[in-house]
């Protein structure tokens, strides 16, 4: 089928498609009118019940916590299919990486905000059950600080510094810690993933019971995921030269 | 109030899917992906959000105005890892393409070979 006949077969279909979206955003309630029983109730009672500020987060890692997991083993696999994709047929594993000289105002920038990076990704983490965050944001920020590892001090820095054995037992570590703080509630005999750490005092950062380790078991997760996706990448990208790998 | 906020979403959706249709690029048809499942994002906050509403985070919040619905917020967590496992495993894909055919054009890829 050429780029002509796919055109004109989804002119029609498309045009079905968007009457069928108009038909059904027609008969949704309006904009900023309605709210659903389940939003209500959190609303009003997720601060009482669990003693964090942030609505959002006790629901990803206490209502539903569950899903949560699934979200976390989706983001594993992911890791997993992405190196095998990658590293089942490349040709250039024998060679070593050669790096391109940056410019010394490029290094000296992006090493004075590393830091500031890895401190605003242990921030989001940390306060992601009282402000705006959490462990998957604050994890995405801190495996951004990786990369930028590789933008100021090039890629065998960049490799150096985040060891593939470190990050890939960070990455099983936050996944084993969700499930094995589920089962341990489950063995105390309580429903698996059960909060039933003590709540602590609202607002502070000892609240939350299981929310704040589950938060932190993610961002650990999350942040090895990243860093692991980027090398896979970064593998690719990266030019070589004729002669053995270094590691 | 009208349901334009719907509206964008569903602009958001379609322009995606024609731009994958269309494309004749495993990467630009990642980034349509990425475009379509952002009309997700937007249709679960518009879903959402309420008139006078203030952000689901009780610290610090004005008492006597309602909270948007949290639960589509966290919703919409999960909506964006999902997004970046499928981008990221789509592009593993093109880069695969790439390697074993030296075209990242879908058309080139016809003939399967053993």
């Amino acid at each position: 089928m050429n780029t002509r006949t796919r055109a004109l077969l989804f002119l029609p279909l498309g045009a079905a498609l968007a009457a069928f979206l108009l038909w059904g955003l027609a008969g949704l309630p309006d904009f900023g009118s309605t709210q659903g029983p389940y939003a209500r109730y959190l609303a009003r009672h997720a601060t009482a019940q669990r003693h964090v500020t942030n609505v959002p987060t006790s629901i990803v890692f206490d209502y539903r916590a569950l899903d949560t997991l699934g979200e976390e083993l989706i983001l594993f696999t992911c890791v997993m299919g992405t190196a095998l994709l990658l590293r089942s047929s490349r040709e250039a594993e024998e060679q070593r990486p050669s790096d391109r000289p940056t410019s010394a105002a490029q290094r000296h920038l992006v090493s004075l905000l590393i830091p500031v990076t890895v401190l605003l990704g242990l921030w989001t983490i940390s306060y992601g059950y009282l402000t705006p965050g959490g462990g998957f944001q604050g994890g995405v920020v801190c495996g951004a600080a990786a990369l930028m590892l590789w933008a100021a001090g090039g890629y065998r820095d960049h490799r150096a510094l985040t060891p593939t054995g470190l990050v890939d037992a960070a990455e099983g570590l936050g996944a084993a810690a969700y499930i094995g703080l589920g089962l341990a509630v489950l063995a105390a005999g309580h429903a698996f993933l059960a909060n039933v750490l003590p709540l602590g005092s609202t607002g502070t950062l000892a609240s939350g019971g299981t929310i704040a380790v589950l938060n932190w078991a993610t961002g650990l997760e999350v942040s090895a995921a990243t860093v692991l996706v980027f090398h896979e990448f970064l593998k690719e990208y990266v030019q070589t030269l004729p002669g053995a790998a270094e590691d | 109030m009208a349901p334009y906020p719907y509206a964008v979403a569903g602009v958001l959706f379609v322009a995606g899917l024609y731009g994958i249709v269309s494309s004749r690029n495993y990467i630009h048809m990642a980034v349509c992906l990425t475009v379509m499942q952002s009309s997700t994002y937007v249709t679960l906050i518009c879903v959402g959000y309420l008139n006078n509403g203030q952000p689901p985070i009780t610290q610090g919040a004005q008492p006597g105005k309602p909270l948007v619905d949290p639960v589509v917020q966290a919703l919409t967590l999960t909506d964006v890892v999902v997004s970046v496992v499928v981008l990221a495993l789509v592009l593993a894909l093109a880069l695969q393409a790439h390697r074993r055919t030296g075209s990242v054009d879908p058309d080139r890829l016809r003939g399967m070979r053993g």
